[in-house]
């Protein structure tokens, strides 16, 4: 079981440590799943996430110069690591006008991802900065806890709006309640929702507009049969929501957000390079 | 100094204003030393030659409180007088102002002995000087959490710094960062090969930023790890020296593979160890973390620091503070090492009588 690979762009290397910082905000703790051809960030959804899951998928040619992969076993070529992607965050932060970032999976003390930042100097060699980043190797009877969520069957499913006008509204409804319900029809219309006590607070978005979704079977999909009005609504822990809002680093090209009523709303963030999925369940 | 204690000390002395600060666990010390040239004026007092100046200490904050904005005082004030008379009550700090405005603030002070830790540059086996730009580019990659950090000598003339895993996290759970410096980007080096001490790095970072902002060179000194370090910084007008209580290295004999102090993670190479077959194929058992025998451990929160301190001379006053010797430590050991180290028979350049602080009772 190897890996090793470099990073030499300047621009990979920001684009790879804003998504391993908005990774970061979401997990504590977290799956790298290595791959000849991807890497995945998992987080399944246990009772200590507080069901909360996450998918992250990079195609590794977008970021890396180099990369060399070798799984535990030819018919299994991948690897599973558990690790603190903070950890990760804080070794590639100070990494911003390296030459080089390097990173190998190695086992010294224990097994380790270790990071190896060549930066400028003025002096003839160049200042190297290795992190060792402690991390679990994961036995292949255990992979299968983390396959790839399928998508739900949703009610609805619409676009989000501006995520930055999104995460204020949610930052300000956080300092209200703890939770907030979503609700979203197929006429592009979305509400958040707070309701106290005290107070309650409901803003409204319109002309969202609705992905279309292909059909399995290539007939109208079921939604066509459904009146297009109606709101389907979940309500969920309004922390989650605002993590994910706003550990958005760079703006992603589209994002969608699927409702199913009172039991899980799924967020699909799409970049250029990178897809990320993340599952909120409903609240009872 | 603020970042060293809460309490500012100020000596007036024929070479200057010298202002100190120690922390609560006696394990820090620093002192600026502004020469009468610094000033305007300067007029330490003393009835005569043989007459004792007047020294006095005041909380920290009061006295930041009147510089509290440095931009709208570079902008506003004119001039700064700082007057104490020996029978008044108070220490008077006045801003003379644009548009004939003075500000005077008058602080409670009390009278202290001198405060002064005992140490030796000269003595020291190790010297590095940078300046602090590097110094700072360095301790950067650190997080401003991380309590103490490892300077080394390594192979090749490289520095190294890493941070210090104390012997209770658990190694595999923590993550171990390390900078490698060479020697040319520093202005001088005279270490010994394999020499280390691990020294806190929230006090160093203070000297660190002002170095920085006065953009003068810092020099390090230092010795066996226990020794204390001094840090120092050198311009016409003003002397500072930092010293700081280091880690000593009670469990070398247990760190495998080194042994002597040399730093055990070798210089920055491609080719480490990646043998996880074998790891793969031991996973089932538990694994075997490094066993080392438990070290004391430099923290200067609640448990005692266990290295040896800065030698001081006290007065009466400080012992209402957390003692101006330890108190009680909390393990025999502590309290063993702490005079063990005072006891070192004499190496050269050491100050020939060693001030003990509070004689061992039990005889050990």
């Amino acid at each position: 079981m190897r890996f090793r690979a470099k990073i030499v762009d300047l621009a990979c290397l920001n684009h790879f440590s804003r998504i391993i910082n908005t990774i970061a905000r979401l997990a504590k703790t977290c799956i790298l799943r290595l791959t000849v051809c991807k890497l995945y960030f998992i987080l399944s959804d246990k009772v200590a996430n507080g069901g909360a899951s996450m998918w992250c998928e990079l195609s590794q040619g977008n970021f890396f110069n180099e990369f060399q992969m070798e799984g535990v076993a030819a018919e299994h070529n991948e690897i599973y690591l558990e690790l603190v992607p903070e950890n990760l965050s804080r070794a590639l932060k100070t990494s911003q006008s390296a030459k080089a970032v390097k990173i190998k999976l190695t086992n010294k003390h224990c097994p380790c991802l270790r990071v190896a930042v060549e930066l400028p100097s003025l002096s003839s060699s160049s200042r190297i900065v290795t992190h060792d980043i402690p991390v679990g190797v994961i036995p292949r009877r255990m992979w299968n806890d983390f396959r790839e969520p399928s998508v739900p069957d949703f009610d609805v499913s619409i676009y989000l709006p501006v995520l930055k006008t999104m995460k204020s509204v949610v930052e300000r409804m956080k300092n209200l309640s703890n939770f907030i319900v979503i609700e979203a029809n197929l006429s592009g219309e979305m509400n958040l929702k707070i309701e106290t006590d005290l107070v309650s607070v409901t803003t409204h978005f319109k002309d969202l507009g609705n992905p279309p979704w292909a059909s399995e079977d290539g007939c109208q999909s079921s939604a066509q049969g459904r009146d297009l009005e109606s709101m389907a609504e979940a309500c969920i822990d309004i922390k989650k929501l605002q993590q994910l809002l706003a550990g958005q680093q760079v703006n992603p090209t589209k994002v969608l957000c699927n409702i199913v009523r009172k039991r899980i709303v799924h967020f699909i963030l799409l970049h250029e390079e990178v897809s990320l999925q993340y599952f909120i369940p409903a609240i009872a | 100094l603020s970042r060293i204690g809460d309490e500012l000390y100020l000596e007036p002395t024929e070479s200057g204003l010298s202002l100190r600060a120690v922390n609560s666990s006696r394990s820090g010390f620093a002192s600026f030393l502004f020469a009468p040239l610094f000033f305007q004026l300067y007029e330490p007092g003393g009835a005569g030659p043989e007459a004792e100046l007047f020294r006095c200490k005041v909380h920290m904050k009061s006295f930041l409180g009147i510089f509290r904005s440095l931009p709208s005082l570079e902008k506003s004030v004119g001039k700064c007088l700082i007057l104490l008379k020996p029978h008044a009550s108070r220490l008077v700090l006045q801003l003379h102002c644009k548009h004939g405005v003075t500000k005077t603030h008058n602080l409670a002070f009390q009278e202290c002995e001198r405060l002064q830790a005992v140490f030796d540059t000269q003595s020291c086996a190790s010297h590095l000087c940078a300046p602090a730009r590097v110094l700072a580019e360095a301790v950067v990659h650190f997080p401003l959490t991380l309590a103490e950090v490892t300077l080394g000598a390594g192979p090749g003339g490289k520095i190294s710094l890493r941070n210090y895993v104390e012997d209770e996290a658990e190694p595999s759970k923590t993550m171990v960062t390390e900078l490698w410096l060479a020697e040319d980007e520093f202005q001088s080096v005279a270490v010994a090969p394999g020499s280390h001490i691990t020294f806190c790095l929230k006090e160093f970072r203070g000297l660190l930023s002002f170095a920085e902002a006065s953009n003068l060179p810092l020099t390090i000194h230092f010795d066996e790890p226990g020794r204390p370090v001094i840090f120092t910084l050198d311009d016409t007008v003003l002397e500072v020296h930092l010293v700081l209580a280091t880690l000593s290295d009670l469990d070398s004999n247990s760190r495998a593979p080194s042994t002597n102090g040399v730093s055990h993670l070798p210089a920055p190479a491609d080719d480490f160890a990646d043998d996880l077959e074998s790891y793969m194929a031991a996973m089932e058992t538990s694994e075997g973390g490094s066993e080392r025998a438990p070290s004391p451990t430099f923290s200067l929160h609640a448990r005692r620091p266990a290295q040896s301190t800065p030698e001081e001379e006290e007065a009466e006053e400080e012992e209402e503070e957390e003692g101006a010797v330890p108190g009680t430590p909390p393990h025999k050991k502590f309290r063993s090492l702490f005079f063990g180290s005072v006891m070192t028979p004499g190496r050269p350049g050491l100050a020939p009588t060693q001030e003990v602080l509070a004689e061992d009772s039990e005889g050990e």
